[in-house]
């Protein structure tokens, strides 16, 4: 835990008083204070290109009354800069007239350990790993052209004062490992990225087998790749495979049904609440409590401990993902699913593991009923725009189908939907669901959070798939 | 207010001067601060204020070849010790490499240009909601718009970038940024559109009633699009998507991704990769220019550059270790290109409307679907039919896809580039490219 007042002229009980007098008349608020350290070693063209040390720290104190949200945040943990801060919140919010709530739910569940990845391993052992990995690589495969590997690791405190001095806190750790390799084959150049990660120490990615099934999974890819043909263009039968392509879920829906779009009405679901919104069979969740994976919190960065929220049961919209602003709003609860991506930023209700539980059917029988369609293996970035419901995201491996059988790999090319007809367009559920291996970051509002997806495989009746073969 | 130079020095030389004694055999620093006021609006009410006070600072230490960094917001003594001994401690324990080096010093920057970059005018936080309660009434005025959002900026930063070889130069810059997002809706459907506004200095940003009239134009006329066929099409790039082309275009022209091997241009300078017609400028002395510098973010002096001379790439945007890579000087791009634009074209937005007789003009585009790798590239896209000049009606959920090396070669270019970002792109038409839809 850091002591954040250790090395400040600013003392925890004089910080409580600055809270609470500057808090007296808002609905909510709170001074959150934050110490990171993150680093970051990177293998690049047969060197290390990259090693790199962050600490970061800081305050954003916040204020909110009715709808108006004041925040001001600040590197220096100092009474001046603190009372510049308050100063700022009270000018915005001169008319306040609220009742602080100081009711938020407690819980002693811990999803992750306090420890600090970065300090586990040496800087040479993570480097002698990155030279394995090269080596491994390029001795495979003659046709390897560029491998890219790199580590990077954090641990974030946090600790969260609310009016009346009640404090919360949290230690975060994160790491990641990453494989990137290029291939080239008669002057064509394709390439292949795998990833894991999660809260935890690097020892599991350190082991030989892990970071080695890492290489092999990114040298299969681009081995696929490498053979692609041309996409199709136009609306066509889909099945997505199980795992990351879960981010599917993560634009089209995810975004949809967080709490602020719905109460400013403008997601496309703002109205659809207890009606049907896919197909019978689709039951998704959004958890905060896996153990140790990417996308779990053991409290939000408002202080409330995390849940696991039904999004939508057997087809019926059940839940928006609320942070304490919107729920109070809306006149619910928060969901422990207000986050933010430093002290910098003010808090908004976003995704933490997003998933879709399993139905019943397998991946064969799916296959085997498209008689013109493509399998979709595994994606790249997505995008949605919540208003008109429209997203988009792309293929980094994916199979034509003809006739119910897997044919030859595709190029990349851009899948298309709308997302409040998608879930609608889900014909078949698989029974094989799974987690993503712990590399996604959502962006919202120019802030990134890592998250978790996860998803059976299933069958889309139509989308449009964006290629070049008319 | 923002630090000033002699704080900013003052820390940099310290950190120099500590990371020689601890054994570097070259250091660099970056130390910043800025501050930044943004007051938001909802439907025509208060919805935000955000002050940001931001301080931080980059070191680079090299002993030898090797080299390591570090970066912090937290600038007090007792921490950057800590931070500078780690990094020299990481910096040993990091494998060489020929090519880490600081710039070639005859490359460096000898002056400053005055380019008006920096206004000391404030705006208080009850005249930005002035100017947005304006906004937001011309964005609203018709029925159909259900929602409306709005922001006021004020940026003020300071710098200062110093090396072991005596480069010790910075200087301040402002920005003022103004933008409206307005949602429509009628039976068939809900969109969204924006307008904004970006400028160093006040007085030349767009007044809120112009900002919140033409959000409100962009997003109405998005309402009940339809979706069309899969076919072979003429696309219309508006300004503000073509100069995300213009974007790509330089991203594979880094020298990172030429001495990686990892674009689709490598190996064609003296080639012809766009029409006979075209020419691309990098030109970092534009006074007020959004993308304006007189360094690098190495201290290396920036000159303009003709990338593409009619058609033919002439430059890479090169920065110092890829530059010895690659066996070329540094031309004082490192951290990108700087005011990059494409030249005018011959022909009018009128006539580039009527040169086919069917096209899509596309205002938006989704996705990251650009790989510079291959140069293939599809997105969703939000626009509309064109028809003999005409805009018929609007189209959305839809996918654009090419290649870029076809694609470069098939520009045709309108006469109307204006500098309102810090990439400029006139009106741009790309012929042969499909469109997936229905």
């Amino acid at each position: 835990m850091s002591n954040f007042f250790e090395k400040s002229d600013l003392s925890r009980s004089d910080a409580e008083s600055i809270i609470s007098e500057t808090l007296q008349k808002c609905d909510d608020g709170e001074l959150y204070l934050e110490n990171s350290k993150s680093e970051s070693i990177l293998l690049d063209d047969n060197k290390i290109k990259n090693s790199s040390y962050s600490s970061d720290l800081g305050f954003g104190f916040r204020a909110v009354s009715g709808e108006v949200v004041a925040y001001s945040h600040s590197n220096e943990i100092s009474k001046n800069s603190l009372k510049q801060s308050a100063n700022n919140l009270k000018s915005t919010l001169k008319s306040a007239k609220g009742a602080y709530n100081h009711s938020i739910p407690k819980s002693n569940k811990k999803y992750y350990q306090s420890i600090n990845p970065i300090e586990q391993k040496t800087l040479n052992e993570k480097v002698e790993i990155l030279n394995q990995v090269n080596n491994y690589l390029r001795s495979k495969n003659d046709k390897i052209k560029q491998v890219t590997a790199n580590f990077s690791g954090e641990q974030k405190s946090i600790e969260i004062i609310r009016s009346g001095g009640e404090s919360l806190t949290d230690v975060r750790p994160l790491v990641r490992f990453n494989v990137s390799v290029m291939l080239e084959k008669n002057g064509r150049k394709e390439t292949g990225v795998y990833g894991i990660g999660g809260r935890q120490s690097y020892e599991n990615y350190l082991k030989e087998d892990n970071w080695k099934n890492v290489c092999d999974e990114a040298l299969r890819i681009a081995s696929v790749n490498l053979e692609s043909k041309p996409a199709p263009a136009g609306e066509m039968k889909v099945v997505l495979g199980p795992g990351w392509p879960a981010i599917l879920i993560h634009e089209a829906v995810g975004h949809g049904l967080e709490g602020d779009f719905n109460r400013k009405k403008t997601s496309a679901f703002h109205n659809l609440m207890g009606q049907k919104v896919a197909s019978e069979g689709v039951t998704i969740v959004d958890d905060g409590t896996l153990d140790n994976r990417r996308g779990s919190l053991t409290i939000d960065d408002e202080g409330t401990p995390t849940e696991k929220t039904v999004l939508i049961e057997n087809g019926i919209l059940k839940n928006f993902m609320q942070d304490r602003l919107n729920a109070r709003l809306m006149k619910t609860r928060s969901t422990g699913s207000g986050r933010r991506e430093n002290f910098r930023h003010i808090v908004l209700p976003r995704m933490r593991n997003t998933m879709m539980l399993s139905g019943k059917q397998t991946q064969d029988e799916m296959i085997k009923s498209v008689d013109k369609g493509i399998f979709a293996v595994s994606f790249g970035g997505g995008q949605v725009d919540i208003t008109s419901g429209k997203f988009v995201f792309n293929c980094t491996e994916a199979y034509e189908i003809i006739n119910g059988k897997i044919g030859s790999p595709i190029k990349g090319a851009t899948l298309i939907g709308d997302g409040p007809s998608i879930l609608k367009e889900v014909s078949m559920v698989g029974n094989d669901m799974m987690l993503d291996p712990g590399i996604g970051t959502c962006g919202k509002a120019g802030q990134g959070v890592p998250v978790g997806v996860a998803q059976p495989s299933i069958l889309i009746n139509k989308m449009t798939v964006g290629g070049t073969k008319l | 207010m923002v630090k000033d130079q002699e704080f900013l020095e003052k820390k940099a030389s310290y950190c120099l001067d500590l990371a020689k004694k601890l054994g570097a055999t070259d250091v660099s620093v970056n130390v910043g601060s800025s501050i930044s006021e943004t007051v938001n609006f909802r439907n025509k009410k208060l919805d935000e204020s955000n002050r940001s006070d931001n301080l931080g600072i980059d070191i680079t230490t090299y002993i030898g070849k090797k080299k390591s960094s570090i970066s912090s917001s937290n600038l007090l003594q007792d921490n950057l010790n800590i931070l500078i001994e780690k990094c020299i401690e990481t910096t040993k324990n990091t494998p060489e490499d020929e090519f880490n080096a600081l710039p070639d010093r005859d490359l460096l920057a000898k002056e400053i240009k005055e380019l008006n970059l920096y206004d000391d005018n404030h705006i208080e936080n009850d005249d930005k909601i002035k100017y947005l309660s304006r906004l937001e009434a011309s964005a609203s005025i018709d029925k159909k718009i259900v929602n409306t959002e709005s922001s006021f900026t004020e940026d003020k930063s300071n710098f200062i970038l110093a090396n072991s070889d005596g480069f010790c130069k910075g200087f301040k810059t402002s920005s003022f940024v103004a933008s409206s997002v307005a949602v429509a809706k009628d039976d068939k459907s809900m969109e969204r559109d924006y307008e904004y506004t970006l400028k160093c200095h006040l007085n030349d940003i767009k007044s809120p009633e112009e900002l919140g009239k033409a959000a409100a134009e962009h997003t109405i006329r998005k309402l009940s699009p339809k979706k069309i066929g899969s076919e072979k099409i003429a696309i219309i790039f508006d300004k503000r998507i073509a100069k995300g082309i213009l974007g790509t275009f330089a991203s594979a022209i880094s020298s990172s991704a030429i001495s990686r091997g990892t674009s689709f241009l490598k190996d064609m300078i003296d080639q012809k990769i766009f029409s006979g017609s075209i020419n691309i400028f990098d030109k970092p002395d534009i006074v007020k220019g959004l993308g304006s510098q007189s360094f690098d973010s190495e201290g290396v002096k920036t000159e303009t550059l003709k990338l593409v001379e009619q058609g033919t790439l002439k430059h890479y945007l090169i920065d110092t270790y890829n530059g010895k890579k690659l066996n070329l000087k540094s031309n004082g791009r490192c951290g990108g290109t700087s005011n990059l634009y494409f030249d005018n074209g011959k022909i009018s937005y009128k006539d580039l409307l009527n040169s086919n007789s069917k096209c899509l003009y596309v205002t938006e585009t989704i996705g990251h679907g650009s790989n510079i790798i291959t140069g293939d590239y599809s997105v969703g896209a939000t626009g509309f039919l064109v028809e003999n000049g005409e805009f018929k009606y609007p189209i959305n959920e839809i996918t654009i896809a090419g290649n870029f090396k076809d694609m470069f070669k098939n520009i045709t270019l309108a006469d109307d580039l204006e500098f309102e970002y810090s990439t400029n792109s006139p009106t741009m038409m790309i012929e042969g490219m499909v469109v997936a839809g229905k």
